[in-house]
C-alpha cells in the first residue's frame, strides 16, 4: 500500500470539507504526487481555464513514500494550472510539511473553487475544516506560522502558506512550508492566494504503517541509506557545500547566465560561492554558512542555514534578519547574484531572506530584475519608473531595493511582479526576457551545456532544470560524462532523464538522491513498500506517461511546438568566453530527434499511436 | 612555464596558505601531466573527478598525457559534486 488511499477534496466556494477514496486505477498508471495528481487535474479543470479564477483547482499531493522511513521520504509537491505560462504547473517542496500530511492520512488534498472570504485549511488527523483567516490577510509567511503556531498551541504543526506578495497577484508567488521550503516555481502560491487561501495548517499522528512488506522494505532503505552515505557527492559535497558547491564549476565551464545572459561568465562568481559562504567574514569572524539542515528523513542534508551580517547595509537597521534563516541555494545565488551582476553575498543573504518570507520564487525575481536592468541601462526604464533608483547591473543597494519593493507590490515592485516575459512586453523589449513558455531560465546557459537548451525547450513547465537535469552528465559526470558541447545523442539524454526524474518526483523522494542512486536503488523502495510491480523498466514507463500526459495537457491549454524553443540571444548570440565561445545553442540540431522519440508529429503533436501507446484521456 | 591551479569544494584544504580564491600560480615544466599536477597536491586519483584546463574537461586517460599546457592556463579541479 504506502498510499493512505484517502483524498481530502476541499470545496472553498462552498466551504465544504470531504473525504473521498483515491482513485487507484491512476495510482497504478501514475504511482504518486506529480503524475497521479495530474491525472487528477486533467480530468477536473478546463486547460483552457483563467489559472487565477474559480475554475482552476490546486492540488496538494504527496508520494507513496512520503511520511516513511526511506532517506529524502518528505516530498509533496503543488499541482496546478500556472499562471505564468499557461500550462501545467508541478512545484516540488522539502521540509516536514509533505510528511505531516500524509501522517494525518492523506494522501493528497484538491482545492477547488474559490472562498468568498480569506480562510486556512487546518487539518488534525481526519479532521479538516476551514478557517477565517482574515487576520491573517497582509501577513507575511513568517508571521502567518508564527500566529498559527501561537494560535494552536502546538509546536509540531506544520504550516504551508502564501505571503503578501500572492496576494498582491506577484505572478511567481511560491507556497512556502517550514518558513524556508517553498513550492518555488510557476506562481502555485500566486494560484493559491487567487482562491483567498492563505494557508494550510497540519497535524498528523497515524504514521505511515501500511507498507506492503515491511522487512523488505527496511532492508531496501538502508541498503539505499548506504549508497548514499558511501557516495562523494551525496555523503560529502552536499552536505558540505550544499548545491552552492555548483557556483564555480559552472562560471569554470563558461555556463555562467550573467547580467540577464548577456555573457557567461561571471566576474563576481567566486565572492558569492559555496566556499565563500565558508570563509570567516572581517565584522565578525563568523562565516556566512551557520549549519547544513535537512528535510523530513533526509539523510544527505543539503539545506544551507545562514546569517547576514549584521553591519550589512541591507540589515544594520533591522535586527528582525539579524538570525538565522535559510540560506543561499545555488539557484537563488545564481538569480539574485551572476544574473544582476551583484557579487555580495550577504545583500543576495538578504534578498533570499524576504524571498522567503513574502514567498517569491526566486529564480524568476532575480532574473526578471535583471531583465529590469538591462531595460534600465537601455533607456527604456528610467528612474521615473523606479522613484529615483539606479537600478543599474552590479548595484547590491537596487537589488534590496527591488525585493522589498516586489514583496509587498509597490511602485516598481508591481511592474516586478509581473515577471519578466510581461515586463519586457509591457516596455516594447519582449527579446529582453530570457523565458521559456513565459518561465525564467535557472542557473545553465545552453550555449555552454547543449542538452540543457533541449531541457528547457521541452520541459513542461517553461524553463527549468529539474524537468531533466542533463548537467548531471554533461558536467559533472553523473552517472557518466557527456560532452556539453556536443549536440549528438543529447535528444535521448534528455528523454532518459525527463521520464527517470517524473518517476522520481511522483514517489516521494528528492530528485537530489539520483546522484548517487539509479532507478535500480529506488525501485525495491517502492516495490517493498506499494501494491503492483515498480520494477526500474515500470518506473521508467510511468515516468514517460507522466511527461506526455503534462505534454497533453498544455497543447490542450494552446501551447504548441512553436512554444518549444529558446529566446533569440540563446539561438544567435554567441558565447563571449570560456569553452564555448562563439558558439549558440543549436537546439534545432537536437528538437527534431527528440520529437520522433517521443512519438510526437514533427510539429510538436502528440499521434494518435502515442497516445494510445501510454492510454492518455480523450 | 607559469600556471594557475585551482582546488575547490572538499579538497580546498590541501590548497597551501599562499592561495587566494582557491587559486595559486605555480611553476611546472613543459612537458608536465595533469595528474603530475594533482598529485603535487596530494590529491588522490579518485577524488580528482573533474579536471578542467581553461574549462574544458579531460578524462583519466588524458591526465597521463605532456604537452596539454601552456603559459598561463588554468586547471581547476574537483571531487565528485553535483546540486541543481
Amino acid at each position: 500500500m504506502a498510499w493512505t488511499r484517502q483524498i481530502l477534496r476541499v470545496n472553498l466556494t462552498e466551504g465544504t470539507c470531504i473525504a473521498e477514496p483515491l482513485n487507484m486505477d491512476w495510482a497504478n498508471q501514475y504511482l504518486g504526487q506529480r503524475g497521479l495528481a495530474t491525472r487528477y487535474l486533467v480530468d477536473e479543470i478546463d486547460p483552457k481555464c483563467d489559472a487565477l479564477g474559480p475554475d482552476n483547482k490546486m492540488i496538494m499531493a504527496t508520494g507513496p513514500l512520503t511520511g516513511t522511513m526511506a532517506s529524502t521520504g518528505g516530498r509533496y509537491s503543488v499541482i496546478t494550472k500556472s499562471p505564468l505560462t499557461g500550462g501545467v504547473a508541478c512545484s516540488n517542496s522539502g521540509g516536514f510539511f509533505g510528511a505531516e500530511l500524509k501522517s494525518a492520512g492523506w494522501d493528497m488534498i484538491i482545492f477547488e473553487g474559490s472562498s468568498p472570504r480569506p480562510v486556512y485549511l487546518n487539518i488534525e488527523n481526519e479532521s479538516a475544516s476551514l478557517e477565517d483567516a482574515s487576520d491573517l490577510w497582509g501577513k507575511s509567511c513568517w508571521e502567518t506560522d508564527e500566529v498559527l503556531h501561537a494560535k494552536h498551541q502546538d509546536p509540531q504543526m506544520r504550516v504551508a502558506c502564501v505571503g503578501r506578495s500572492a496576494e498582491a497577484g506577484c505572478l511567481f508567488s511560491a507556497i512556502v512550508n517550514d518558513l524556508h521550503r517553498a513550492a518555488g516555481r510557476s506562481g502555485v502560491g500566486t494560484v493559491m492566494a487567487s482562491k483567498n487561501l492563505k494557508a494550510v495548517s497540519v497535524r498528523g499522528t497515524l504514521g505511515v504503517g501500511n507498507i506492503k512488506d515491511p522487512a523488505r522494505f527496511m532492508e531496501s532503505i538502508a541498503a539505499g541509506k548506504k549508497v548514499l552515505a558511501e557516495n562523494a557527492v551525496t555523503g560529502e559535497g552536499l552536505p558540505a557545500l550544499g548545491t552552492q558547491v555548483l557556483m564555480n564549476v559552472i562560471n569554470e565551464v563558461g555556463a555562467m547566465p550573467t547580467r540577464n545572459m548577456q555573457e557567461v561568465q561571471f566576474e563576481g562568481a567566486h565572492k558569492i560561492s559555496g566556499e565563500a559562504m565558508l570563509e570567516p567574514r572581517a565584522s565578525d569572524g563568523k562565516p556566512n554558512l551557520t549549519r547544513n539542515g535537512g528535510c523530513f528523513a533526509c539523510t544527505i542534508s543539503c539545506g544551507r542555514i545562514s546569517t547576514v551580517d549584521r553591519e550589512h547595509f541591507s540589515v544594520k537597521e533591522k535586527p528582525q534578519y539579524w538570525g538565522n534563516s535559510g540560506g543561499l541555494e545555488y539557484e537563488a545565488a545564481w538569480a539574485l547574484g551572476s544574473d544582476t551582476g551583484v557579487d555580495d553575498l550577504d545583500a543576495l543573504t538578504y534578498v533570499n531572506f524576504i524571498c522567503n518570507e513574502d514567498g517569491m520564487d526566486p529564480i524568476t525575481f532575480g532574473a526578471t530584475v535583471a531583465a529590469a536592468m538591462e531595460l534600465f541601462e537601455a533607456g527604456v526604464i528610467t528612474t521615473a519608473n523606479t522613484g529615483g533608483v539606479e537600478l543599474k547591473f552590479g548595484s547590491a543597494e537596487a537589488l534590496c531595493w527591488a525585493v522589498e519593493q516586489s514583496a509587498v507590490s509597490e511602485g516598481f515592485g508591481a511592474d516586478l511582479n509581473l515577471g519578466s516575459r510581461r515586463l519586457c512586453e509591457k516596455y516594447g523589449r519582449p527579446e529582453m526576457s530570457m523565458t521559456v513558455k513565459g518561465q525564467e531560465f535557472p542557473a545553465y546557459d545552453p550555449r555552454g551545456i547543449q542538452g540543457m537548451g533541449l531541457a528547457y525547450a521541452t520541459s513542461n513547465r517553461g524553463a527549468c532544470h529539474l524537468r531533466g537535469y542533463t548537467v548531471s552528465s554533461e558536467i559533472l559526470g553523473v552517472p557518466e560524462k557527456t560532452d556539453p558541447l556536443a549536440t549528438e545523442g543529447k535528444a535521448g539524454l534528455v528523454k532518459a532523464f525527463q521520464d527517470a526524474t517524473a518517476a522520481v518526483d511522483s514517489a516521494g523522494l528528492c530528485i537530489f538522491t539520483t546522484f548517487a542512486w539509479s532507478l535500480d536503488d529506488i525501485s525495491p523502495q517502492i516495490d517493498s513498500a506499494c501494491d503492483g510491480d515498480w520494477s526500474p523498466e515500470r518506473l521508467v514507463e510511468v515516468g514517460e506517461r507522466i511527461w506526455q500526459l503534462e505534454r497533453d495537457f498544455n497543447m490542450k491549454a494552446g501551447l504548441t511546438g512553436a512554444d518549444d524553443t529558446l529566446p533569440e540571444r540563446l539561438l544567435k548570440d554567441a558565447a563571449k568566453s570560456g569553452p564555448a565561445k562563439g558558439k549558440v545553442c543549436e537546439l534545432g540540431s537536437m528538437l527534431p530527434e527528440y520529437y520522433q522519440l517521443r512519438g510526437w508529429t514533427t510539429d510538436g503533436s502528440l499521434t494518435a499511436e502515442t497516445r494510445s501507446k501510454f492510454g492518455l484521456p480523450a | 612555464m607559469k600556471i594557475t591551479f585551482k582546488l575547490y569544494a572538499t579538497l580546498q584544504h590541501l590548497l597551501p596558505r599562499a592561495a587566494v580564491n582557491n587559486a595559486i600560480e605555480i611553476d611546472v615544466d613543459d612537458d608536465v601531466t595533469l595528474h603530475q599536477i594533482i598529485e603535487q597536491f596530494h590529491v588522490q586519483q579518485k577524488d580528482a573527478h573533474l579536471v578542467l584546463i581553461n574549462g574544458t574537461y579531460f578524462d583519466h586517460e588524458a591526465r597521463d598525457q605532456t604537452g596539454l599546457l601552456k603559459e598561463g592556463d588554468v586547471v581547476a579541479v574537483w571531487p565528485p559534486v553535483a546540486g541543481g
